[in-house]
């Protein structure tokens, strides 16, 4: 190679060797800043500290706390929280958003029109806005005593909506394991009669066996073991609830807040991903005499979720991220733990390093999962 | 309605127009209302439910509203508390929402700085001044709202950042980050394409790792980590470090929208410009990049929105903006219970701003952005 300017691998490589020393230089000077900058204010750089003690209260919490737990313990708390969110808000979403984009496209025009205007205002206003204004909703809601009864056995009070509950525990989950594994082997013998069928052109039935293997298999082993699935239903105890399930006014309204915004966006997805499938695919499966539930399901949906996959992935993610909001209504989540463990500590490269990792790593396995899923849908070109 | 354009009708042909067929109204009617039993039991269900929300709201902001009280006193907002919205809010708090502690007489600076910023949108949004000359216009027209906020020349008394707020902070997050972004962005996306391993894995890097995070860790780190960062005595003000953390996040953004237009431009315009004996940077410059933005022009204008939204959320790190002035002005005693109102008509704020544009975009996406 000659070291010459007119050479162009020379080129490239002296223009490599600029922006990676103009990176690592940058990084260099600021971590040295940082170092004597840590040591002046005398903080010591570190996770020695996730050990100690983390004396703050998290109130809304599924795992066992108390203030006398370490902050590492006391993250992990707040990364549950964190994903409890997400993941309910992930599934709520897409029911929702998958609703507004079909009613989206509509013939009927007063729910077509009223399907834009939700998309429409939701998504022209900022979340965080939309989050606070929720949360001011659930405080003005009357106290316990006079709480809303919309159905029997809910609750819809300042502390919270208060629902019906069937409390888990080791048996239940056993039973509940039961059915997961039937699943499973259901899934397993439904492709096995499919690649049958395949041979042969017999169709044969598969829905006996998910029956058997779901549902009434399961079912015996709870009658047998005597399993017991009463219903725990919440009343009011002097100033609060006892018995059901909680949602702490903090939480719902996050997951309002979160579910409403971003089912705005998905719905404007699932519908220019059904618009995409040419009309002609409806007319040819029509043509040739399928149902119009089997042209859905087999002919325009797989066609339709190609399109409607990516960016449902980003949503996903952008959802997820959105959670971090919940610091603005005091929801303990990850990014509310570590901004207490900083004001605390002042580990505050530690804290945001640790923030950043959980993210990272959230975000990771939900693309993962999703090219994994789209992979699997996608076009097979022959 | 584009969205039901493509779906057939069913119309009755050859059968003679009597009764009420010949009425046109009566056969939008039942076209779009009463095409089927279910069609026809949706319309009156939802008919009902908008109906009763429309008079529960018009109930409570209009007819049983309280639109002024006398000086503090907010007797007359409690006692329609629950049943009528308490307008008088606003004109007690307008200013404080929309300019924060801007100094008081001085707040027709951050009103014109505002007009400003209206006018520079508008004239971004005109094909006419596609061109070039636009980044002089942008420049020109930034220059002038900095020194209308900062003043301290030509008879104007100088007002430090720190007292900035309300809408102006707003817009100055959001496009000045748009400003200093987009060519961060477009050196990133051209990074990111480029065939040098090196400057390809420090762009991906860059992108990725700014958007797997959340925003809010991105703030967190400007307002706690970055004096940390910075040798001993260099301190910027807080303002200009929530900007250097949006700017950097719109960068990832925006790389990854013009990624996608230069995607869309054929090699050949590429490999052509290579012919002519272009170099690389006379090649992006005069050749792809200009055919590139074209194609990502509504996309462009969407990341905006996202992103003039996502300013809101300097709230959490204390930074008076648009939303932390609306919240701060509700912690006033008196006027505590009355946050609906005042998160509605910043809502309303926000909403004009991202619907006009939205609509902007979406015009540009039907008439399509090519010469």
């Amino acid at each position: 190679m000659t070291l010459s300017l007119d050479n162009e691998r020379f080129r490239a490589l002296l223009w490599q060797i600029a922006v990676v020393a103009i990176v690592l230089g940058a990084v260099a000077w600021l971590w040295s800043n940082a170092v004597h900058n840590l040591s002046a204010r005398r903080i010591q750089v570190g996770f020695a500290f996730l050990g100690r003690e983390a004396s703050m209260p998290i109130t809304d919490t599924w795992l066992p706390y108390s203030p006398k737990d370490t902050y590492l313990w006391a993250f992990i708390v707040g990364v549950v929280n964190t994903l409890r969110v997400a993941v309910v808000g992930i599934v709520l979403a897409t029911i929702l958003g998958t609703a507004v984009g079909i009613a989206r496209l509509s013939s009927n025009w007063i729910l077509s029109r009223l399907a834009a205007v939700y998309v429409e205002v939701l998504r022209d206003i900022p979340l965080l806005l939309q989050l606070l204004f929720w949360y001011v909703m659930m405080q003005a809601l009357p106290p316990a005593r006079g709480a809303w009864k919309p159905l029997d056995g809910v609750f819809l009070s300042n502390r919270g909506l208060v629902v019906p509950s069937i409390p888990l525990e080791g048996a239940q989950f056993g039973v509940i394991g039961a059915a997961v594994i039937g699943l499973v082997l259901y899934v397993l013998l439904r492709r096995k009669l499919v690649a049958l069928q395949m041979l042969d052109g017999r169709p044969r039935w598969s829905w006996p066996y998910g029956l058997l293997l779901v549902v009434v298999l399961p079912a015996l082993i709870s009658w047998l073991s005597g399993v017991s699935w009463e219903v725990s239903v919440p009343a009011l105890r002097g100033f609060n609830f006892v018995g059901g399930w909680t949602f702490a006014p903090e939480y719902f309204a996050l997951l309002l807040a979160l579910v409403t915004y971003t089912s705005a966006f998905m719905a404007e997805i699932v519908r220019s991903g059904i618009q995409s499938v040419a009309r002609g695919q409806w007319d040819a499966a029509v043509a040739l005499g399928l149902r119009r539930g089997f042209v859905l399901r087999k002919i325009v949906l797989p066609q339709a979720l190609r399109v409607i996959i990516p960016p449902m992935t980003s949503q996903y993610l952008n959802l997820t991220k959105n959670s971090s909001l919940a610091v603005a209504i005091g929801y303990q989540d990850i990014v509310s733990v570590a901004n207490t463990t900083l004001n605390q500590t002042g580990q505050a490269i530690e804290a945001i390093a640790l923030i950043m990792a959980v993210f990272l790593t959230i975000s990771l396995g939900i693309s993962l999962f999703m090219n994994w899923y789209n992979a699997h849908i996608a076009l097979v070109e022959r | 309605m584009a969205t039901t354009a493509d779906t057939p009708k069913l119309r009755p042909t050859g059968r003679a127009r009597t009764g009420w067929d010949a009425n046109p109204v009566l056969r939008w009617l039942r076209a779009n209302l009463f095409s089927s039993i279910t069609s026809g039991v949706i319309t009156l269900l939802l008919f009902a439910l908008v109906t009763k929300m429309l008079v529960s709201f018009v109930q409570w902001g209009i007819l049983d509203a309280v639109w002024s009280v006398p000086g503090n006193d907010t007797a007359a907002c409690r006692a329609a508390r629950g049943l009528g919205a308490c307008w008088a809010v606003i004109p007690e708090k307008y200013r404080f929402i929309l300019f924060g502690t801007y100094p008081f007489e001085e707040q027709w600076r951050p009103a014109l700085a505002t007009l400003v910023f209206i006018a520079l949108f508008y004239v971004s949004c005109l094909r006419a001044f596609w061109r070039r000359e636009l980044v002089l216009i942008w420049a020109g027209a930034l220059a002038l709202i900095g020194f209308l906020m900062w003043g301290g020349a030509l008879g104007l008394s100088f007002v430090s950042q720190e007292r900035w707020g309300g809408l102006p902070v707003t817009l100055i997050l959001a496009t000045f980050g748009l400003a200093f972004g987009f060519p961060l962005g477009i050196l990133v996306a051209l990074g990111r394409r480029s065939k040098l391993p090196a400057i390809h894995s420090v762009c991906v890097l860059y992108v990725e790792l700014i958007r797997g995070v959340p925003l809010i860790s991105l703030l967190f780190m400007a307002s706690v980590m970055f004096p940390l960062f910075l040798p001993d005595g260099v301190n910027f003000d807080k303002l200009l470090r929530a900007q250097i953390a949006f700017v950097l996040y719109a960068g990832a953004y925006l790389a990854e929208v013009i990624r996608g237009g230069l995607q869309a431009v054929p090699h050949g315009q590429s490999e052509a410009a290579d012919a002519l004996g272009l170099s690389y940077w006379q090649k992006n410059r005069l050749i792809v990049l200009p055919q590139a933005i074209r194609h990502v022009i509504p996309p462009l204008v969407n990341t905006f929105i996202a992103f003039f939204k996502d300013t809101s959320l300097v709230l959490i790190i204390g930074i008076f903006d648009l939303l932390t002035t609306a919240k701060t002005a509700i912690i006033d005693p008196s006027w505590q219970q009355f946050s609906v109102e005042v998160y509605v008509f910043v809502a309303a704020i926000y909403f004009v701003f991202c619907f006009a544009m939205s609509r902007y975009s979406k015009h540009l996406e039907q008439i399509g952005t090519g010469k």
